[in-house]
């Protein structure tokens, strides 16, 4: 494997869904896509962000899944369930800590992002992080992300009392090293923060 | 004449919008390609480098072209899907011929260009030259939008030709011509990652132009802010150092206010302004009062937010001014332009490095189609078809008496209001969609029933082709050859993937066939593309645009040239006025001072609400095409109102219900998207659809005086609550007009 990595960039994000429609051109999955992008409720934010599989190096997802039907391979990336083998339990999907593995229920199998194992593994992009415009996502040199972005890329992630490592890394900005997951969040949100910042009618208040 | 045949689902079950999701061979057949073609993409003016696959003549997939310099094998989802509109089920194979009753029934071509030529004869015959006009693409190659203009001219010997490029960035042209001398993007895109600090205005770069993100977010990376306005909290603006939610028609309040407070807080480029330009000193009068309170007043947003934007703007080493739709849009829309460069030219921050404005693009070929002479007044090279030497020149480049060329004729909206008028008779069209790209659609469709003769040139039966008397199958992007004009004003190369299906032919072959068939043939000679390209060079030499230097080996070899290139061997020019030294023939740069008018229709108490229209990222222009493509159908099924949940309520409306949005003009029936992303005074839904979902039917027939652009960003509606349409049209499918 090349010392290519991929990138997530969640602030570049512009919702296009370039990706979406590119990772249904792969050839092992063609036609569906494997990517989510997730919105926050539209009414609130234009917000949105990409969601690949992390390929984490010890897969949560693998390791509950009865039918041994998902294979990390030998380079790190965690392939979609193997189609003779998964029963179609729905324990990856259940299990995993970013939501990835999705039950399809037409084919009756899990189905979720092979990082493109059909253009990664002989030197290519993943699709996504190719044609995505904005650079939210990015396959690249770690030497290169840190020459050109400010934020820092991260692939260590902690949820409650469990650290999980990723293939995948996240950009984030400088002072964040890893990512602190809390199962339940109750941060209150700063007094400097304005109370909705995405709330046209709050920023005109003063105009007539 | 041109009344629909048949009614329209009739049509539509014929001819589509059908939506197609399954490249040729369907997902599971793999394998290996015939050929992987480097070509560009047919859709924004961005132009993408990508490669198609192909296979038994069939454009199968795409392959990313990641050394293309500009883009880098990115894309947006329309660039992604555009491959799946080849074998598209809806594609003309055949020219074909109305029948009343009947629809339209498939022709050989004699049978099709021996009609269109008698009509033609026959109109001009009873009524002069002038009645028979033209309506061209700004979607076209230059080299065929340069045949559009010779053929106006020389072939019909009419005034009146016009293209689309008149809806989409003319006020930018216009601005720049006026204030520079010339008409491009200042700079190449490699500058705007430079930049310390950039205004964005009027461009909801996320979705109309997704590639120019990233270069605004590199700028980012490397420090610099990012100022944006829009009456909406776009993708892009979400992210900006400094959003301001200026109302529609109030940017000059906001560009105006700015340069106040810039003159007061002495953030301006004396010695520049001094050394390379002209008309100072009424622009610093001008704006004497635009205080932040009074500027603040027609901006409809705080004035910190305007000071703050001076604060930003003003005294940074490096600048960059973006502009797009939401400013030129206007019945002031050339001054709104011309407000927002001054700002860079002020403080002398253009022409060098990681300095500079750039007007982005729209259409495919909005740079080049406006250049190469078929717009109403322009001849190649943008010369004037009014100046005496211009005019010699071109003639002596065609091979006909100057007396022959005819002048000044009418702008696109101007055009169809003739048709209204019964002034114009008879019409030939070639990718232009007016019946959904207009404004005040309605009378759009009425003035195309008062055609008597109306032939159309296109690749898919578009909404407008529904009332020709002949249609004649032209051409894809991928089935020809020839170059287009970039957002950063570099020329390109669009190669040709495979050939036209059935009985299709290509574009120009059929302008010249009829141009033949007048008579003409000697004066269209070509036998393909290149040929037409060579001419184009000769008549944009010594004109502003000038080509002359280019050849599509060289264009191939370096991915592009820059115009100007004036000689051969010439590198070709990618940042303009560097050293100060501008367009006009004194070499300098004209100041021009703008006052803020009210835009032509404001709201008032029966229509209170401000309607602005844009586009959304999986269509483009009119959707004829992307309306066909399953993946982005999906994506944006069909137009939404966006509205703030403080309008909403004080409405009773909640999200998803359908509304009814009215003006003076017309209405549509859609659903309501509530969201807090837009101003509390004003409504927006995208554009692309037709019929009862047409943002058009509302829309204003103001246009800027100098440009002629169409007011499509601001009128007056009032919005209501209503229940779902049941007529026979809105229980279509959605892609054919439906609603759901
Ligand atoms: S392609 Fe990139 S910018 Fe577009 S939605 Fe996907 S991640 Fe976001
Ligand atoms: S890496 Fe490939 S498979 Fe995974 S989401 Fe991106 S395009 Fe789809
Ligand atoms: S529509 Fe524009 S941005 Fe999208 S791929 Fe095509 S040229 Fe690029």
């Amino acid at each position: 494997m090349s010392a290519m990595a991929f990138f997530i960039d969640y602030s570049r994000c512009i919702g296009c869904q370039a990706c979406v429609q590119a990772c249904a051109e792969c050839d092992t999955h063609r036609g569906t896509s494997m990517i989510h992008l997730e919105t926050i409720e539209r009414r609130d934010s234009v917000q949105t962000a990409p969601q690949v599989c992390m390929h984490c190096e010890d897969p949560i997802c693998a390791r509950v899944c009865p039918a041994d039907a998902i294979k990390k391979t030998p380079d790190g990336v965690v392939q979609s369930s193997l189609k003779p083998r998964c029963i179609g339990c729905s324990n990856c999907v259940v299990s995993c800590p970013f939501g990835v593995p999705k039950y399809s229920a037409e084919i009756d199998q899990m189905m979720k992002c092979d990082m493109c194992y059909d253009r990664t593994s002989i030197g290519k992009k993943p699709m996504c992080a190719t044609v995505c415009p904005s650079g939210a996502l990015t396959f690249t040199t770690m030497e290169d992300i840190q020459r050109t972005r400010r934020g820092i890329p991260v692939n260590s992630w902690r949820f409650g009392e469990e650290d999980v490592k990723t293939k995948v890394y996240v950009m984030v900005p400088r002072e964040v090293e890893r990512v602190n997951v809390e199962l339940v969040q109750i941060t209150p949100t700063p007094a400097s923060l304005p109370e909705d910042p995405y709330d046209i009618a709050l920023m005109l208040e003063e105009v007539r | 004449m041109a009344k629909l045949p048949v009614d329209i689902p009739e049509l539509v079950k014929e001819f589509g919008p059908h939506v197609h999701r399954v490249p040729p061979g369907g997902w599971a057949h793999t394998g290996p390609d015939d050929k992987l073609v480097k070509t560009h993409c047919c859709f924004c003016g961005q132009q993408c480098g990508i490669q198609l696959r192909v296979r038994d003549n069939k454009v199968v997939g795409f392959e990313p072209w990641e050394d293309f310099p500009f883009n880098k094998g990115k894309l947006c989802p329309k660039g992604v899907k555009r491959y799946m509109q080849d074998e598209h089920p809806d594609r003309l194979k055949a020219p074909m011929m109305r029948v009343a009753g009947k629809g339209f029934q498939p022709t050989t071509w004699d049978e099709a260009l021996d009609k269109t030529v008698a009509e033609i004869r026959r109109i001009q015959q009873a009524y002069g030259n002038d009645s028979f006009g033209v309506l061209s693409g700004a979607s076209l190659t230059n080299e065929k939008a340069y045949l559009m203009g010779k053929f106006a001219r020389v072939a019909l010997r009419t005034a009146n030709i016009d293209y689309n490029g008149r809806l989409c960035m003319v006020s930018a042209g216009a601005a720049s011509r006026k204030v520079f001398g010339m008409d491009r993007s200042a700079n190449p895109w490699s500058d705007i990652p430079k930049a310390k600090v950039i205004l964005l205005a009027g461009s909801n770069v996320a979705e109309c132009s997704p590639i120019t993100t990233d270069y605004i977010w590199q700028m980012r990376e490397n420090g610099g802010k990012l100022i944006v306005l829009d009456p909406r909290m776009t993708p892009i603006a979400r992210n900006a150092d400094l959003f301001i939610p200026v109302r529609s028609g109030g940017d000059i309040g906001v560009f105006n206010g700015m340069l106040h407070v810039m003159i007061e807080r002495g953030w301006i480029d004396y010695d520049f302004i001094e050394k390379h330009t002209t008309g100072w000193e009424q622009v610093a009068e001008t704006v004497k009062k635009y205080t932040p309170e009074y500027a603040s007043k027609i901006a409809g947003v705080p004035p910190e937010m305007i000071v703050k934007a001076a604060e930003m703007w003003g005294p940074a080493p490096t600048s960059f001014v973006l502009h797009a739709r939401g400013i030129e849009h206007h019945s002031k829309g050339v001054e709104n332009c011309v407000a927002a460069i001054t700002l860079a030219v002020a403080t002398g921050r253009i022409g060098r490095e990681g300095c500079g404005y750039a007007m982005i693009t729209g259409q495919g070929n909005g740079q080049g189609g406006r250049e190469q002479g078929q717009k109403c007044d322009q001849l190649p090279g943008n010369r004037s078809v009014e100046n005496h030497e211009h005019r010699k020149y071109i003639a002596g480049v065609w091979g006909v008496p100057e007396e022959s060329i005819p002048r000044k004729g009418l702008s696109a909206v101007k055009l169809i209001e003739a048709i209204h008028d019964g002034k114009i008779k008879g019409l030939i069209s070639i990718c232009f969609n007016p019946a959904v790209s207009l404004p005040d659609a309605n009378y759009v469709r009425e003035a195309f029933e008062k055609l008597e003769f109306y032939a159309n040139i296109d690749f898919f039966l578009s909404e407008t082709a529904r009332y020709a008397d002949v249609v004649l199958a032209g051409s894809l992007m991928e089935e020809d050859e020839g170059t287009t004009t970039n957002v950063e004003g570099k020329v390109i190369l669009h190669r040709k993937a495979v050939d036209p299906p059935g009985d299709a032919r290509v574009d120009w072959q059929i302008i010249c066939d009829i141009a033949t068939r007048l008579g003409y043939g000697d004066k269209f000679p070509y036998k393909n593309s290149h040929d037409i390209f060579e001419e184009l060079r000769v008549a944009s030499k010594g004109g502003i645009s000038d080509y002359y230097g280019m050849s599509w080996e060289m264009i191939s070899e370096q991915n592009g040239v820059y115009w100007p290139c004036p000689e051969v061997g010439h590198p070709g020019t990618p940042r303009l006025y560097e050293g100060g030294k501008f367009a006009h023939p004194d070499g300098k740069a004209h100041f021009v001072p703008v006052e803020w008018r009210p835009s032509a229709e404001m709201p008032d108490e029966e229509y209170p609400i401000i309607l602005t229209t844009g586009r959304v990222v999986s269509h483009f222009l009119s959707g004829t095409q992307t309306r066909r493509i399953g993946g982005l159908l999906d994506q944006y099924p069909q137009p939404r109102c966006e509205i703030h949940p403080r309008l909403a309520e004080k409405l009773g409306i909640a999200d998803g219900d359908f509304v009814k949005v009215e003006s003076r003009r017309g209405h549509v029936v859609v659903r309501a998207q509530v969201v807090k992303t837009i101003r509390p005074d004003t409504v927006f839904i995208p554009y692309h659809w037709p019929l009862g979902r047409s943002a058009n039917n509302m829309t204003v027939r103001a246009i800027d005086p100098e440009s002629n652009i169409p007011e499509y960003k601001i009128c007056a509606v009032r919005v209501i609550k209503t229940v779902e349409p049941t007529d026979e049209i809105a229980r279509l499918e959605v892609e054919a007009g439906g609603i759901r």
